[in-house]
């Protein structure tokens, strides 16, 4: 009977709102990204390269205002790093399993993944910041409590790029596209194709070409673009895909005869450098990388990741950094009212949130206050001296580039961008 | 018509491209019963091998036309190190088990030898540019392809042969092609079966690591190449019958071809054309194009 009662007091209070950490004790943060497979290289260790960063500074003090305070309000932070590879199956089974070790989630750069774990959150009541993965959907489809994501969706990624295509070309008349025939590049080239017929009624799609997810090999691909006489080639290519359709494309004169719009294109700058021929048009998912602004932030994680790791931070290593410094605006916000703030106190200070990244000002405007959004900026790649610079830059703010709350990205877009 | 030969000559070379790694696959099905999942992975080794030896070559100042040499360098010791490590320490000892049994422990061996590029190589994407850019490029009409593309061919085109000649005009082959009838008899007989069969695998490797080194100037040699042309190799080598090597050359023109044309004129298509000829050749030929009859065992 003791043990029945024993038992009923240990399960209540697993169900009244856990404590987060009491003052002092480290908080465990579950980070996950892709640590193995093709997205490690381009967004998977440079993600867990920042999260790393991040915490250590973060423990040490040392990084600039407004995040000059040790750890998350003093405590220090202690990173669990699992493996995103996989598959979203294998994502939500690691997920049940770190939960249970961790105080909170910040991970995901897989749009598949974050769609599989945002409801298992939900379900076992965990903090989770999705801090990259692009699909609009989380969101415009579903509404929680518990998920957050402090990276910008991928709208804005393939507006913007339409925005910046035909204020530089008015007179683009047709279009083609090359992307991967997975949810990113179908979801990228939508957006894209949709953008560009709202902006210009009339413009003529002359192929969409899908490829499987790293097929390596786009000779055929390449030939069909060439022969399309499209005037500009869209594609949200990633990894080792856009090295290769870059590396084919250039010394056959793709790039030389069409505009050619990378919309993730900004992680192939440190792999490619000046092999990105002149006048490629080049997207970083948000204002990161060459794009982002000039502040102490900026300057500040620039310098310290350039300086660790021998190479410039990529978008998903500003992307982690964000999401750990939105978790610890959050978390003080909490505090500043609490001793020890527990979880709902901290999704309380979340929610609506507006907190400074490497990148610039995030917003969570959307979904409820959930989701974030940035300003975003487009520029064209060009060799100076053996070296390539981004030139042209255009800002676009986030309202221009995001949908308004509760219109979905697609019918925003068809409706020609109203507000 | 210049548009059809461009069609045409995509897909030739995507032919070759499938053809070298499906020769390997379709030789070590035919003599040993394995279907080697980890042809992937030492496809992906010779693509690694080569992007670090011919960078190396480069690097060091070397004349640019000679890391061609380190690319087939990259190959044979891709199959003369590899092939006989995985044959002798792993494969030797699973010998009589079921083909599945097999097809599991070539998994296994994929799986393992995935972890160990990422323990060499990284997580980085290698790139290896001269060798693809430096031959120039050559027209068909408007379109501009690189020369390297008849070095894909080339090489393809001689491999077949070499090999078909190897199988079927020297004392060797016929020996091996002897154990591909009946293993049995041919032990009984005084052949050496165990010495063909790490002979056939280090071929079969080499062949696979021919694959990616030739491939790796065209690519970013990155983690999973491995794992994408494993799954076509397969489809190559079912459509042309397993261990038969005109099979994976014909099966590899039928794939190629079919799928560049589906990729000009029925993009959505692309990928259910090459598994709508595998569907098709195995429904008037269920085992394949040239699967040779087999003896009735009593």
């Amino acid at each position: 009977m003791t043990r029945l009662l024993l038992a009923v007091l240990v399960a209540l209070s697993g169900v009244s709102a856990p404590t987060v950490a009491a003052a002092q004790q480290p908080i465990k943060i579950g980070i996950v990204t892709f640590l193995s497979g093709p997205a490690a290289g381009p967004f998977g260790v440079p993600a867990r390269n920042a999260a790393e960063l991040m915490a250590e500074t973060l423990n040490a003090g040392t990084v600039p205002a407004p995040y000059a305070t040790k750890g998350l309000g003093g405590n220090p932070i202690e990173l669990i790093i699992i493996d995103e590879a996989g598959g979203p199956q294998k994502q939500v089974a690691e997920f049940r399993n770190l939960a249970q070790r961790v105080d909170l989630i910040v991970g995901y750069i897989s749009s598949g993944d974050c769609l599989a774990i945002a409801p298992v959150a939900e379900e076992l009541k965990k903090l989770t910041v999705l801090f990259d993965c692009g699909t609009p959907r989380i969101f415009e489809d579903a509404s929680y409590k518990y998920v957050f994501r402090t990276g910008p969706h991928a709208t804005m990624d393939n507006t913007s790029a339409a925005l910046y295509v035909l204020e530089r070309n008015p007179n683009v008349k047709s279009i083609a596209g090359i992307n991967q025939n997975y949810a990113w590049g179908q979801d990228s080239w939508v957006d894209f194709e949709a953008a560009m017929k709202a902006l210009k009624p009339g413009i003529e799609v002359k192929t969409s070409q899908m490829t499987k997810l790293f097929a390596g090999q786009f000779g055929a691909e390449i030939s069909t673009l060439l022969s399309s006489g499209a005037d500009v080639v869209h594609s949200s290519f990633w990894g080792g895909d856009l090295e290769g359709l870059v590396l084919q494309g250039a010394p056959r004169g793709l790039f030389k005869n069409h505009l050619v719009v990378l919309s993730a294109g900004e992680p192939a700058i440190n792999r490619l450098g000046a092999k990105i021929p002149d006048g490629t048009i080049i997207g970083a998912r948000g204002p990161f990388g060459p794009f982002a602004p000039d502040t102490a932030l900026s300057r500040w994680f620039r310098g310290v990741f350039q300086e660790r790791y021998a190479v410039a931070p990529n978008y998903a290593s500003y992307k982690m950094a964000q999401g750990i410094l939105g978790v610890k605006t959050a978390y003080e916000k909490a505090k500043a009212g609490a001793a020890s703030p527990n979880q709902d106190q901290i999704i309380a200070a979340f929610e609506k949130l507006s907190f400074e990244g490497p990148g610039g000002m995030v917003h969570m405007s959307l979904g409820k206050g959930h989701q974030a959004v940035m300003d975003v900026a487009v520029g064209t790649a060009r060799t100076v001296g053996g070296e390539l610079r981004i030139v042209d830059v255009k800002r676009y703010p986030a309202d221009r580039v995001n949908p308004p709350e509760g219109v979905k990205s697609e019918a925003w877009i068809k409706s020609g961008f109203k507000k | 018509m210049s548009s059809i030969l461009a069609i045409l000559f995509d897909g030739v070379v995507y032919s070759s491209w499938l053809f070298m790694m499906a020769a390997g696959l379709t030789l070590i099905y035919g003599v040993m019963r394995i279907l080697n999942i980890a042809h992937g992975s030492l496809y992906a080794l010779g693509a690694y091998a080569a992007a670090t030896i011919a960078g190396a070559w480069l690097a060091a100042g070397y004349a640019p036309v000679g890391s061609y040499a380190m690319l087939a360098l990259a190959a044979v010791l891709v199959g003369v190190v590899v092939g006989p490590l995985v044959e002798r320490g792993l494969l030797r000892r699973m010998y009589g088990q079921d083909e599945v049994v097999l097809l599991l422990v070539t998994y296994a061996a994929f799986l393992m030898l995935e972890d160990a590029i990422k323990l060499v190589w990284g997580v980085e994407s290698k790139l290896l540019t001269e060798p693809y850019s430096l031959p120039g490029n050559f027209h068909i009409g408007a379109l501009a392809y690189p020369r390297y593309n008849l070095v894909l061919i080339t090489v393809a085109i001689v491999t077949g042969l070499a090999l078909a000649w190897a199988l079927y005009r020297t004392r060797q082959g016929k020996l091996l092609l002897a154990v591909i009838h009946d293993r049995e008899i041919s032990a009984a007989m005084g052949i050496n079966v165990t010495r063909v069969y790490l002979v056939t695998f280090t071929l079969g490797s080499m062949l696979a690591g021919l694959g990616g080194a030739l491939t790796a100037p065209t690519i970013a040699v990155s983690p999973g190449i491995g794992v994408e042309v494993i799954v076509l190799s397969f489809a190559v080598v079912v459509v042309g019958g397993l261990g038969s090597l005109g099979g994976a050359a014909l099966g590899a023109l039928l794939v190629g071809v079919v799928r560049s044309f589906a990729v000009r004129y029925w993009p959505e298509a692309e990928l259910f054309t090459i598994y709508g000829v595998m569907a098709l050749v195995l429904i008037a030929r269920p085992k394949g194009l040239f699967s040779a009859p087999e003896a009735r065992k009593i």
